[in-house]
Formats: C-alpha cells, sequence, structure tokens
C-alpha cells in the first residue's frame, strides 16, 4: 500500500476529529493529554485502516514464519539448506501456506464441499464455515460491544468474562429450572442473562462512581471472583446435574434453546441475530439518545460534562450496566446456542478477544462487528486447521496478539513500512495512562 | 533534610483520628466474629493441630484445645487490641503489628472452629504449604514492584510466569541440567519483559493493553510450542528433574519454624535474597532513589540528570528476570512437566498482592503469604473433609483486592508516574 494512500486516510481520520482539543487533561496535570480525551481519540479515529491491514498481514506472516519453523519436516529441509535451498523454502512456504488455506476452509468456503454439492451432494455443508464463523463471532461481538461501549465513556472494561458468567450463570439456571412455553422460555432466559450480565458489571461502575475504584483493577479481580463463584455454584446440589460426578449444570430445556436459523445442519442460530441487533441498538444509543450523548461527553471530558450539568458518575455507572447486559447477553448466547448447559471454563478467552475487538473496531459498533467477525473466522478456521493440518489451533490466539501489538503500535508499523508520519502529531494511538486515571 | 520534608514524612507516619476510629472498629469487629461466629457457633468435640512433619528431628506433641474457649480469648484479645488502636497513638510499626496479630488470631479462631471434632489439622504441613505457594506470588509481586516504581504497569506477569515456567522446563530438559533451567526460566521473564519495555518505553503503548495482550501472547505461543514440540517430543523436551529441597543445617531442625522457613528448594532462599534486594534496594540506595523519582516525577529526575528512559528499561529487564525465577519454580521447583496455561491466573494474583501491599515490596510479600495461606487452607480443609467450599477461599484474595481499591481498609497509592511514558521536551 502507497503512503499516498496511507496519507489521505490519515487526513480522512482527522477530519472526522473535529476541532482540536484543549491541551490540559482531566486529571489536571498541565502538559498532559488527559487520558479519556487520548483514549477517545486513539480508539475512535487513531489507527488508520492502513495501519490495521498492515498489522494484519504482519501477524499472518509472523504466524506463517512459526507454523513453518516448528515443523519437523520443514526444520529438517533447512538442516540441509546448503545442499538443496530450494527445497527448503518450499516446504517452509507449503507448510505455512497449507495451514492458512486449511483455516480459510474452515471459516469462509471449501471448494471441494461446492464441487460436491454440484454432483449432488448436500448444500448446506457449502455454508457450514460461514455458519461456523457466525457462532464463534456471535459472543465476541457482544463481550466486545461490552468493551467498546465503555471505551466510549472512557472507561477500561476488562471483566467481560465475569459479566459473560453473571449472565451465563441466570440465563442458564432459567433454562433448566424454569418450565415455561417455547419462544417464551428462550426469552426469558435471553431476559435474565441480561440482568445477570447487568449487575455484575453496575457493581464495578458503583463501586468506581462511590468510591473511585479503579475499573481496571477491580474488573480484573471480578473476572476471577466470578469465576470461583461459578465453580461454587456447579458445586451445589441446585446446580448440579444429578448423578454426575463433574461440576456441570444440567440441561437446558429444549424450549429455553434458541432456534437454528438456517435448518438442524448448522449451527448458526438466534444468538447472531441478537448480537447484530445489539450492535444496532449500541449505535442507536451512542448516537441519538441523550444517554449516548452525556456518555460520550463524560468520556472526551469529564470535566466538561460536570461542568454542563452532567454527572460522570451516574453515567459510569449507566455505561457499566449497559457494558454488563451486552456481555450477559454474550454468557445467555452461548449457554442457550451453543453449550445448552453451564459448565467452568464457559468464560473461554472472552475478555481478552474483546478487548481486542473493541480495539481493532477502534470502540464503533460497526468496527468491533467486522473485527469480531474476523476472530470468529480465525477461530472457526483455526479448528478446521488443527484437525486437517495438526497445527495446534493455539496458533490463533499467537496471531490475535500480534494483531493488537501491532494496531497499537502505529509507529512501529510505519517504521516497518517506511510510511510518512501524520502531519499533526499525536492522537492516532491508544495513549498510555496510569492506574489513577 | 528540609522542614517541609520532614513533615511530609511526619505526616505520613501517623495517622487521623478517623482512620484510627475505622481500622480500630474493625480489629474489634474481627474480635467479635473470632468470639461470636466461630467460638458460640463451632460443633462439639476439640480441635487438634499436629505439629510434626514425618521425618523431624525433634518432635512436638500435638496441641488438642476446646474451641470455645480459645476463640473468645482471641476475640477479646483483638476487641482489647482494637479498642487500645483507638484510644492511643501508636507508631507505625506497632499499628501493625497490632493489626497483624488480630488477622492471625481471626486465622487461628477460624483453624479451630474448622477443625472441631475432625482429625488432626497438620498445622506444619499448612505453613509450609502457605510459603510455598506464595513463592510464585512473591517473586510476581517483587515483579511488579520493580516495575511499577519506576513507572511502568507490568500487567505481564502471568505471561513473564508462564514463558519463565516454560523455558525452564524446556532447557532443564534438553541440557539435561536443573542449573540451566535455573538461568533460562529469568531469561525467558525477560523476553517478555523486553517486549513489554519496547513497546510500553519505544512507541508508547498504554501498559495496561499491553500487557494484557502480552500476556495473551505468552499463553498463545506457549501452548502452541506445547503442542507442536512439547507433546510429541516429551522424553527430550519435557520430563525435567525438579530441585530437591535443602535443608538449612541447625536452623532447619528448629521445630515448626525450620520446615517451614529453612527446608525448601532453592526458589525459597531465593526468594529471600530477592525480598531483600529490592526491600534495601529501593529504600536505602541511591539507585532506589533515583528509581522512585523516576516513577514520581520522572521531569525532575531528568532535570538532575537521571536517564529517564533507561532507568525505567533496567527495571522492567529485572522485573521481567524476578518474576521468570517465579515462573521456573513451577516447573522445576515443584511439578516438572510444562503444562498448558500452567499459571492459571498466578500473575494476576501477584499483581493483586502488589496493589494490595500498596506497591511496597514488603507489603506484596505480606499479602502474597496471606493469599497463599488461602490457597494451602483450600487444600488442607479438603482433607479434614471441611464443609468449607475450597471456591470461597480461592475467591478470597481477589474479593480483599477489590476492598483494598475500593478504599475501604485505606487506599494504596500507586507511583505518581505509573504507566505515563516520559517524553522528553
Amino acid at each position: 500500500m502507497s503512503s499516498e494512500l496511507a496519507d489521505q486516510a490519515e487526513e480522512t481520520a482527522k477530519s472526522e476529529d473535529g476541532p482540536p482539543s484543549p491541551a490540559t487533561g482531566g486529571d489536571g496535570r498541565p502538559g498532559a493529554r488527559g487520558f479519556t480525551e487520548a483514549l477517545l481519540d486513539a480508539v475512535t479515529s487513531g489507527n488508520t485502516v492502513t495501519v490495521t491491514v498492515l498489522a494484519f498481514l504482519c501477524a499472518i506472516f509472523l504466524g506463517g514464519l512459526i507454523i513453518a519453523f516448528t515443523n519437523t519436516t520443514v526444520l529438517h529441509a533447512w538442516g540441509n539448506l546448503f545442499s538443496a535451498p530450494g527445497k527448503a523454502f518450499a516446504t517452509a512456504w507449503d507448510t505455512a501456506a497449507g495451514a492458512y488455506v486449511a483455516m480459510f476452509e474452515g471459516a469462509i468456503v471449501n471448494p471441494h464441499a461446492v464441487s460436491a454439492a454440484f454432483h449432488g451432494g448436500p448444500v448446506s455443508t457449502v455454508f457450514n464455515p460461514l455458519s461456523e464463523t457466525a457462532v464463534n463471532a456471535t459472543p465476541i461481538i457482544l463481550t466486545g460491544l461490552a468493551v467498546a461501549v465503555a471505551f466510549r465513556a472512557g472507561l477500561f472494561n476488562i471483566g467481560a468474562a465475569s459479566q459473560f458468567i453473571g449472565g451465563a450463570m441466570i440465563a442458564g439456571w432459567i433454562g433448566f429450572a424454569v418450565h415455561l412455553p417455547f419462544i417464551l422460555h428462550a426469552a426469558v432466559a435471553v431476559a435474565g442473562g441480561l440482568v445477570g450480565g447487568a449487575v455484575v458489571g453496575g457493581a464495578v461502575g458503583f463501586l468506581k462512581a462511590r468510591t473511585g475504584a479503579h475499573e481496571v483493577i477491580v474488573t480484573i479481580m471480578s473476572n476471577y471472583v466470578m469465576e470461583y463463584l461459578l465453580l461454587y455454584l456447579l458445586g451445589l446440589t441446585a446446580f448440579r446435574r444429578p448423578g454426575n460426578p463433574n461440576p456441570i449444570s444440567p440441561p437446558i430445556a429444549t424450549n429455553a434453546v434458541l432456534p437454528h436459523l438456517f435448518g438442524s445442519t448448522l449451527r448458526v442460530n438466534v444468538g447472531f441475530l441478537i448480537a447484530l441487533a445489539a450492535a444496532a441498538a449500541v449505535w442507536w444509543v451512542l448516537n441519538r439518545t441523550t444517554i449516548g450523548f452525556e456518555l460520550r461527553t463524560v468520556g472526551s471530558n469529564p470535566r466538561a460534562a460536570r461542568s454542563a450539568g452532567m454527572s460522570p458518575e451516574r453515567t459510569w455507572i449507566v455505561v457499566m450496566l449497559l457494558a454488563g447486559a451486552l456481555a450477559g447477553l454474550a454468557g445467555a448466547a452461548v449457554v442457550q446456542g451453543t453449550n445448552f448447559n453451564v459448565a467452568p471454563q464457559i468464560y473461554g478467552t472472552y475478555t481478552v478477544d474483546s478487548i481486542t475487538v473493541a480495539l481493532l473496531g477502534r470502540a464503533s459498533p460497526t468496527g468491533t462487528v467486522l473485527a469480531s467477525l474476523l476472530f470468529g473466522a480465525l477461530r472457526a478456521g483455526g479448528v478446521t486447521m488443527q484437525a486437517s493440518t495438526q497445527v495446534p489451533v493455539d496458533i490463533v490466539t499467537v496471531i490475535e496478539a500480534l494483531i493488537v501489538l501491532f494496531v497499537a503500535a502505529p509507529p512501529l508499523m510505519r517504521a516497518v513500512f517506511r510510511l510518512r508520519e501524520p502531519r499533526a502529531g499525536g492522537g492516532e494511538q491508544l495513549e498510555a495512562r496510569g492506574w489513577g486515571g | 533534610m528540609t522542614v517541609a520534608s520532614a513533615s511530609v514524612v511526619a505526616a505520613r507516619r501517623t495517622i487521623t483520628v478517623e482512620r484510627r476510629v475505622v481500622i480500630g472498629g474493625l480489629l474489634v469487629v474481627l474480635g467479635l466474629l473470632d468470639a461470636l461466629v466461630f467460638g458460640y457457633l463451632s460443633p462439639p468435640g476439640h480441635a487438634v493441630f499436629s505439629f510434626t512433619l514425618t521425618g523431624a528431628a525433634v518432635s512436638v506433641p500435638n496441641l488438642s484445645v476446646t474451641p470455645r474457649p480459645v476463640c473468645v480469648a482471641l476475640g477479646a484479645l483483638s476487641c482489647v487490641i482494637g479498642a487500645g488502636y483507638v484510644g492511643f497513638r501508636l507508631s507505625r510499626i506497632a499499628r501493625r503489628v497490632a493489626a497483624g496479630v488480630c488477622v492471625a488470631a481471626l486465622a487461628v479462631a477460624f483453624l479451630c472452629w474448622a477443625d472441631a471434632g475432625r482429625i488432626p489439622l497438620p498445622f506444619t504441613s499448612l505453613l509450609s504449604t502457605t510459603v510455598d505457594s506464595a513463592i510464585p506470588l512473591m517473586l510476581g509481586a517483587l515483579s511488579g514492584c520493580l516495575c511499577e516504581r519506576s513507572g511502568v504497569i507490568n500487567v505481564a506477569i502471568e505471561g513473564q510466569l508462564l514463558t519463565g515456567a516454560f523455558g525452564a522446563a524446556v532447557v532443564a530438559s534438553a541440557f539435561g541440567s536443573i542449573w540451566l533451567g535455573l538461568l533460562a526460566g529469568p531469561l525467558c521473564g525477560v523476553l517478555i519483559a523486553a517486549l513489554l519495555g519496547l513497546f510500553a518505553l519505544r512507541y508508547r503503548v498504554d501498559q495496561i493493553v499491553l500487557g494484557i495482550v502480552l500476556d495473551l501472547f505468552a499463553s498463545g505461543i506457549t501452548a502452541y510450542l506445547y503442542d507442536a514440540a512439547l507433546v510429541p517430543f516429551a522424553n527430550r523436551l519435557n520430563s525435567p528433574a525438579t530441585f530437591g529441597a535443602y535443608k538449612i543445617p541447625l536452623l532447619g531442625d528448629i521445630p515448626i519454624v525450620g520446615p517451614v522457613l529453612f527446608d525448601s528448594t532453592i526458589f525459597l532462599y531465593i526468594t529471600y535474597v530477592a525480598i531483600f534486594a529490592v526491600q534495601v534496594g529501593l529504600f536505602s540506595t541511591r539507585w532506589g532513589l533515583r528509581v522512585r523519582s523516576v516513577g514520581e516525577h520522572p521531569t525532575a529526575a531528568d532535570t538532575v540528570g537521571i536517564n529517564v528512559n533507561a532507568t525505567r528499561w533496567r527495571n522492567v529487564l529485572l522485573g521481567g528476570a524476578v518474576a521468570g525465577i517465579g515462573g521456573a519454580y513451577l516447573t522445576i521447583g515443584s511439578v516438572g512437566a510444562f503444562g498448558k496455561t500452567m499459571s492459571s491466573g498466578l500473575g494476576f494474583i501477584a499483581l493483586a498482592a502488589m496493589i494490595f501491599g500498596r506497591w511496597t515490596p514488603l507489603g506484596g510479600v505480606a499479602a502474597a503469604l496471606l493469599f497463599g495461606f488461602m490457597t494451602a487452607l483450600s487444600g488442607v480443609l479438603g482433607t479434614i473433609n471441611s464443609p468449607i467450599p475450597s471456591d470461597v477461599l480461592l475467591m478470597f484474595p481477589y474479593v480483599a483486592t477489590i476492598v483494598a481499591v475500593a478504599g475501604l481498609v485505606g487506599r494504596g497509592r500507586p507511583p505518581k508516574a505509573d504507566g505515563q511514558p516520559y517524553i522528553k521536551t
């Protein structure tokens, strides 16, 4: 990608920025840029499309190197580098490319399935990869929104797992312990999940508003508190599957299962629609309501918000309730859409995934959805890759980490690809802050 | 010392009357908890504590107590101490001793209640497990102190522990030498620390985001390499020897104290050295003064000629090495073989311990021991068939940290410039 294009993209991003903001921060240190202001600049308009794309390519490239050079065949060929240099490079390329092709086939479309469908095979297998991508993306979209919406209010929500667990516990309990007719049961359980997540998230907001406890520390700790609470509950008779020694809840009632969208062979279910609807709702709240306006104002500058008669404390509570509700929905979507019970480790890696997609999507609902779909595809493809090429699925985690590492450091990407610096300095990356912010 | 700074120091050594009332009141509440909850609700029967480990040189007879009077006595003691706390201006050391005695009384009352009418509770082994499970936490907390006192937030302790554990196991196994493994652990911790330093100090990435991403990276890369290399070549790459316990002559034979503090692997002795070095280094040397000045006010430090970013780089790498030793303990100091995500949140408990200990080495170590005690206790309660669920005990470190940052027991104050990159103007 040319540097002119990059500059153009920077310009576009800048022009959407609005007027430059004053140089004093919300924390009153003269000269230091306020954290929330910098965060918003960084997350919403900072990283250009160029940097994001380059970061993705770099991560894929490094991931390919790791895949190639942990393969015994490749290492053997490189042992004979000087006698057969062509073979050394060819095996390395084949190994990495083979893994990525398998990943693509598992995430987007598998040509073999397409040709089989033309010759009378089942059509559903053609769409299975996309269905898996959507299934994997669903909880990431919802937890990602939970982080993104908090970002917009200047809060850093590292507690997606805790809120997810809150939602999963309530949704699961309603699912297996209550008996209601079809649709209504599923809806009540989803609503329960929403409330469960909101309670956990809201508690963080309340603590921050009342005592000033730093939300980063509180949310990190709340993840572990909720994980142990989940383990504790799964040990109680009320929550445990009868006759099963493992800590696992009874299966939820069939009435509480979220229906499949395209027949029972494809796993994609109503949960995906809930996620997309939630993204639309978040967009609407952020851009078309008074609460959203207050939220963004508090995120930009809490002191200005306060002098305009808004209450940052109230906004923190509201936004954490909202964030918790979104992550709680993710818990409900997983319990009712794919797992059908509550088990330990159900929260997966959503804490980090959610932060990653929110950063990648620049804290906008649309960006978060797109980034989540990408990560859903990586996850779905990773499973296929491991099955067909024996490359461990954990490489996906490495690639995710690398993407965010590179996205968070535009100067590195610019140095590697010799891009020009944007004309006006600052604002293009997530500025650092301390615990005190 | 100028008058102004002397008065600041004096202000930090005394506390306000309100705080005295709040903390003293809390100690009285703890005392009432001892007496009323644990004392009066304890089931009938004796609580028996056994002190002698098998093979000890000096054997100590088992102690059998009736829980109720003991709990009431401990509660009364806590109440008296609490009243004294409110009534008198105690010195800083006396305040800490008072709080420590009350917490210990609570722990003993709890143990009496939990063991009443059950099989003997192995007290010495409980303490010994406490210290052992606190080793990675103490080292992690020291790593956090080293970084954050210089103004760099280290949320990557978890990643440093994990890579340290991985490197130590692989190197010790591949070269057949645990000593090389002991060297490789800190080096792998330094690798993650170098990434932390590079992105935090050079590219000024938000350090909390960065720490989380590095934890993700470390867990991904070690899990990937585990599946790709350690599983197929388990014999060659993942079957390290482990360090045995080394009993210090004489000291190790002291009843109770000896087996707990002076009869352990080399990692415990390294931890002693590290605690001493970090505490004395940070607060009694020129190096420490410079580090702290960089963490509190980098501009001022720069003005007097201290190289801010070089100081931070040094501390970040040093912190990575310390946490890497903690990681090495997880493999070659205890179980041997590396397992996927084997640090399982220990890095975050270490972070919690450091915050709970108010960004001081000794505070962090004390918190790490408290959290280690909770872990050890959950195991021991399982062996004596106590009905208390272990999950609730394991939850304790995190709840305690939330309570601490919410300021209910006096809020810690991070270094002023913690997490803010320094840009020379």
